[in-house]
Parts: C-alpha cells; sequence; structure tokens
C-alpha cells in the first residue's frame, strides 16, 4: 500500500498555476461586442453544429462584470471607441480578448474617416482571428488559443 | 402622371425660377434656388395630381473638383428624392447652394423626417438648414472637425473621440 492508505482522503500533488489555470480555462464566460455580420457568425458558434461549449465557454454574458472572454466581432467606429473601452475596463481580471475578423482587427476594407484601424488602438488584444467574417471553426481555433496561452499564465501575475 | 409630365406642369409653374432641369430614362428632376425650395416642395406634396407625400431620402452632393464643370455656380447640392405612395411615381429636387454661407430653409415641418435627414446633410457636407429645431451632428461624434464627405477632406484622416458621448433624450416635440 501507498502513502495515501494512511490518508483519511485521496489527494493529488500538483502546482497551484496548474489546478488555477486548469479551471480558467475550461470555464471562460465570453462577452460578445458584436457589431457587425462576425456577431452573425458568433451565433454559429454557439449553436448546435459547432457548439463552443465543448470547450467550456458557453455561458455568454452580456454584462462585462460578469464576463472574463471580451470578444470583438466587427466594425469599431471612432464614435464606439470610448465605449469598447469602458466595456474593457469594467471586466474584472483576469480578462482576455479575441478580435475577430478584418474590421476588429485592421479596420478592414473602411479605410476612412470614421472607423478605428484595429481595436489594439484602444484595447490589448490576445488573439486576432482573420476573415470577412471568419468561419465558426476560427473562433473556435481563438478560444483554443486563447487556452493554450492561459495554460502558460502565472496566476499570481493577475491582479 | 410621368415624371415628364410633373416636369412640364412644374416649368409652367414656377418659370425662371427653375434654375435646371434633367430628364433621363424616365426620371425627371428640377434645380432651384434655395428661395423657391419650399414653396415648390408644398406644390408637388400637395397638388392632387401630383401627390408627391413621401420624402424618401435627402442628399447632399460636392461638386468641387468635378470634371468639366467650370460654368456651375454652386458648389453643393441638396437633393430631395420624393415618392407618391398613392400615385405610384417619382420625383426629385434639386437645391444649388453657392457655398456653406448659403442657409437652405428645413422642411422638417413638411416631412418630419426631413430632421434626421437634414442633420446627416449638415454633419457630412456643413450645409446650415434654417429653422431646423436640432441641427446637430447625428453620425459623427462631437468633437469631430469638418465635415467628412466634402472632396476637401483628407480621405482617411480620422479623429478621436476621447469619453462616451452622453445619451441625449429628446424632449416631446408638438409635430404640425
Amino acid at each position: 500500500m501507498g502513502l495515501e492508505s494512511n490518508l483519511s482522503q485521496p489527494f493529488l500533488a500538483t502546482r497551484l498555476d496548474e489546478v488555477i489555470n486548469w479551471g480558467r480555462k475550461y470555464s471562460m464566460w465570453p462577452m460578445p461586442f458584436g457589431t457587425a455580420c462576425c456577431a452573425i457568425e458568433f451565433m454559429g458558434v454557439v449553436s448546435g453544429r459547432f457548439d463552443v461549449s465543448r470547450f467550456g465557454a458557453e455561458l455568454v454574458r452580456f454584462s462585462p462584470r460578469q464576463a472574463d472572454l471580451l470578444l470583438v466581432m466587427g466594425t469599431i467606429t471612432q464614435k464606439q471607441a470610448p465605449v469598447l473601452k469602458q466595456i474593457y475596463d469594467q471586466m474584472p481580471n483576469p480578462k482576455w480578448v479575441v478580435s475577430m475578423g478584418a474590421c476588429a482587427s485592421s479596420g478592414g476594407f473602411y479605410d476612412n474617416y470614421s472607423v478605428v484601424q484595429g481595436i489594439d488602438e484602444i484595447i490589448p488584444v490576445d488573439v486576432y482571428v482573420a476573415g470577412c467574417p471568419p468561419r465558426p471553426e476560427n473562433v473556435l481555433g481563438a478560444i483554443v488559443k486563447i487556452m493554450e496561452k492561459i495554460s502558460t499564465e502565472k496566476a499570481a501575475e493577475w491582479r | 402622371m410621368t415624371e415628364s409630365d410633373i416636369l412640364t406642369k412644374v416649368k409652367a409653374r414656377f418659370g425662371a425660377r427653375v434654375l435646371a432641369e434633367y430628364s433621363f430614362r424616365g426620371q425627371s428632376a428640377v434645380t432651384v434656388a434655395p428661395e423657391t425650395l419650399r414653396e415648390l416642395l408644398v406644390f408637388l406634396r400637395d397638388d392632387v395630381e401630383i401627390a408627391l407625400d413621401w420624402l424618401m431620402d435627402v442628399g447632399g452632393v460636392d461638386y468641387l473638383g468635378y470634371p468639366d464643370d467650370d460654368d456651375r455656380e454652386w458648389r453643393f447640392e441638396v437633393a430631395y428624392q420624393l415618392y407618391s405612395m398613392k400615385l405610384n411615381h417619382r420625383f426629385r429636387v434639386k437645391v444649388g447652394v453657392r457655398d456653406d454661407s448659403v442657409e437652405v430653409p428645413s422642411v422638417w415641418d413638411l416631412w418630419a423626417i426631413a430632421n434626421w435627414e437634414e442633420r446627416e446633410v449638415y454633419d457630412m457636407f456643413g450645409i446650415r438648414f434654417a429653422g431646423h429645431p436640432n441641427l446637430r451632428r447625428i453620425l459623427c461624434h462631437d468633437e469631430f472637425v469638418g465635415h467628412a464627405l466634402r472632396k476637401d477632406y483628407p480621405i482617411n484622416k480620422r479623429q478621436k473621440l476621447s469619453q462616451p458621448s452622453e445619451i441625449i433624450l429628446c424632449e416631446k416635440v408638438e409635430w404640425a
């Protein structure tokens, strides 16, 4: 018999970061900031065929205060930029940002007076998704990328 | 009544006050000066044979640098697209605006939708509408300087907004 036979409860030995990151990456709560057609594509991501709940991120919150994954899906105008900044600031740490589609990532073909040329002018972005709009698989791919990023993080770095 | 019939009727009534006319493939339009505009629109709306009861759109045009166009006496035009829901025909009225010192009379009391349409023309071209109850920008943000669809606005000049706009609730308006 091993060591555990001397203890009343079974246990696992691991590192704190491993446990916390494991919990975080399989229970992301997305906040959809959908402003254009990419948000329509996101409906496909959430519903049955593609099913984002396979990755534990199906609990879509429409309050930034309850979310840790900001999905920016669509064109962000100069008029809306301070709103997006405020939404991001309202999210509690830890938090991650996915920029979905050409418009959110670079302004897309809206190289004009009214559109922000990529949301990284306003807020930090973890994963960019290419496409106009991207396929649902690409969004799932971005969520997997975020998971990979989370698993390399140190829990104490977030405050 | 076809659009060219409307054109004939307008010319018979307004004579030399019709500054320019246009007819192509069944579409017709007249250009008038700002001081004639309201009288013409009221005529087109209230005449029983014409009955253009719906103002579909108000748009602006900037002719700065327009090719082969040196003899045009105005830089801007405001175009009113009219439609008759009763008789199913259309007509277009344009106003020549020499520069942004000229005010165009507002028609928001004739069609309530003109309130927002004129704000859009003001926002994009800087054309002011006399008698408008609330001539503020409608699309660009409040810190925006200049007018984005003018031909001399730099094509990709962007202007940042420092904070979210206040949501302003409209006061109750008594429609005429």
